[in-house]
């Protein structure tokens, strides 16, 4: 795919997320875009955000269970960026007006102490270089129509990311069974689902070994102080005004977060 | 929950030996609500307790208790908002890492479980979780192998009362630990068969936490006029999916904290 059409589908998922609107599908319109097409779209993307005052923070993987691959057609997972104003803390309120279409998820974080530069990462490195865990949810959110994605327009788009909200107990996986660790998802005080670390690729360090692996391949630097969200330990949750989340990771703690407002689409 | 008995004592009698039948010869029958459509959840009770009070007659000691349909998503799926129990005997026990004979089952699948070892009596009405905790000798991680006699797996819930809410055999193992020292709502669990992931959960899915589902158990206990005597083996209701398993298959529980559980099928 030629620049010109990156840098156009690009700003186009950038005023789009600016202005809380839809697209129609990109693989519809450029049925021709390759994964490593949309990577560079989303590079565009992110770049925009960067010029409009963002900073990176770390990085998000996505597509890392396997009913959502056996739903995107992959075999992999995806990653996307993320940035200053996507950041949220335990407790906080999410205004809704923020987003277009959103969902939540409930992941693990890691924090790492060292840079992590890949090929030839495996999960033993990941564990040595993480400083720390945190339980997390990151709210999904697409500028694609009805979340009618495959994963090129899932990447271009960022990998869907909307926000993230980082818990505040931090875990030492070497303390933690980050493979073992379950996962209590309630909504308003009821039980919604349950989850364990190993949804994510048998273990959420595989999934960033993965990424440091794939990021390395590219060039892009993985550095210490980033924050990763590993993946998805839950269903999806449709989230509206008033609702508050919370999520509980075994021998950890918990993360819990409050919406208000209504979202775009 | 209503216990009311409406069957005949002969038709519990007709019905229990055809449930034992089916158990004994492993072949499935239609459920028995075709033939008697008016069947109450009490009956379901009634048929059980024949079976148990026949089981023990024949030298069968009474092992515990296991808790079923407990998970929301399976109550949602048998449009029913009660959970069951039935009852465990040490026929039914099976040792970890052992290999097990499917020749004497109908269509088993697994699920994997918290299971309890009490050292106090627990007696309903009224019984809490935290009645539960304080009677509580051990917590273990249990594989249940579950086996409805009943055609296709398909049944409703005086049915599947009746057939002893599906026990058929049940392996306990992994690591013994005392519950206050671990959380019992939050440790997660992954079922692997032949070494890849068929289920994956966390111990909350169990009524929100597994010593409510043992409390549920005990309350359940006392309107059928039985208590949960010290010394029992109860399990608390699968936080996985059931899987089916068939001769050749290797299953393996992981769970946070407890440690793992395996057994392996063959004809």
């Amino acid at each position: 795919m030629n620049e010109e059409k990156i840098q156009h589908y690009g700003d186009e998922l950038f005023e789009a997320w600016r202005a809380r609107r839809v697209l129609r599908p990109l693989l519809e319109r450029e049925p021709d875009i390759t994964i490593p097409d949309a990577y560079r779209i989303q590079q565009r993307f992110v770049a925009r955000r960067l010029q409009a005052g963002e900073t990176i923070i770390g990085k998000k993987i996505g597509a890392t269970s396997k009913p959502v691959q056996d739903f995107l057609g992959v075999y992999q997972p995806d990653f996307g960026m993320l940035t200053s104003g996507m950041a949220f803390q335990e407790g906080d309120t999410i205004d809704l007006g923020t987003l277009i279409q959103p969902k939540a998820e409930a992941e693990l974080a890691f924090v790492l102490k060292d840079d992590l530069k890949g090929p030839g990462i495996t999960a033993m490195d990941v564990i040595r270089a993480t400083d720390y865990v945190l339980p997390c949810f990151e709210i999904v959110d697409s500028r694609i129509a009805d979340w009618q994605i495959k994963i090129q327009d899932t990447v271009a788009d960022n990998a869907s990311c909307g926000v993230y909200v980082l818990g505040k107990t931090k875990g030492d996986p070497r303390r933690l069974d980050i493979t073992l660790a379950g996962m209590v998802l309630e909504k308003n005080g009821e039980l919604f689902s349950t989850g364990v670390g190993a949804a994510v690729q048998g273990s959420p360090a595989n999934a960033v070994a993965w990424l440091a692996n794939t990021l390395g391949e590219l060039g892009i630097p993985f550095k210490a102080g980033e924050v990763i969200l590993s993946g998805s330990q839950s269903s999806l949750v449709p989230v509206a005004d008033g609702d508050e989340l919370v999520c509980t990771v075994g021998g950890l703690g918990q993360c819990r977060v409050r919406f208000s407002g209504r979202s775009a689409a | 929950m209503s216990m009311n008995v409406t069957l005949a004592r002969e038709d519990v009698v007709r019905l229990c030996e055809r449930i034992e039948g089916a158990q004994r010869r492993a072949y499935a029958i239609p459920k028995l609500t075709d033939e008697y459509p008016a069947m109450t959840i009490g009956d379901g009770y009634a048929v059980q307790t024949e079976l148990r009070r026949r089981f023990i007659a024949q030298g069968h000691r009474l092992a515990g208790w296991k808790a079923g349909l407990t998970s929301k998503a399976k109550m949602v799926q048998m449009g029913v908002n009660v959970p069951s129990i039935g009852f465990l005997t040490d026929r039914m026990a099976r040792p970890e890492s052992s290999a097990i004979s499917t020749a004497d089952l109908v269509h088993p699948r697994v699920e994997c479980e918290v299971a309890f070892v009490t050292k106090k009596a627990l007696a309903g009405p009224g019984c809490t979780r935290q009645d539960v905790l304080a009677a509580t000798d051990y917590v273990l991680p249990a594989i249940e192998i579950i086996d409805s006699r009943f055609a296709g797996f398909k049944f409703d819930l005086p049915s599947v009362i009746a057939d002893n809410a599906s026990s058929a055999r049940y392996v306990g193992g992994g690591r013994a630990r005392y519950a206050e020292e671990i959380d019992l709502r939050t440790l997660g669990v992954v079922m692997e068969k032949n070494g890849e992931i068929v289920g994956m959960g966390a111990s909350a899915a169990v009524l929100g936490h597994p010593a409510d589902a043992v409390a549920m158990l005990v309350n359940i206990l006392g309107e059928l006029g039985e208590t949960l005597p010290a010394g029992s083996f109860v399990m608390s209701g699968g936080i996985t999916e059931a899987v089916a398993v068939r001769p050749g298959d290797n299953v393996v529980a992981r769970f946070q904290d407890l440690g793992s559980v395996s057994v392996r099928f063959v004809e």
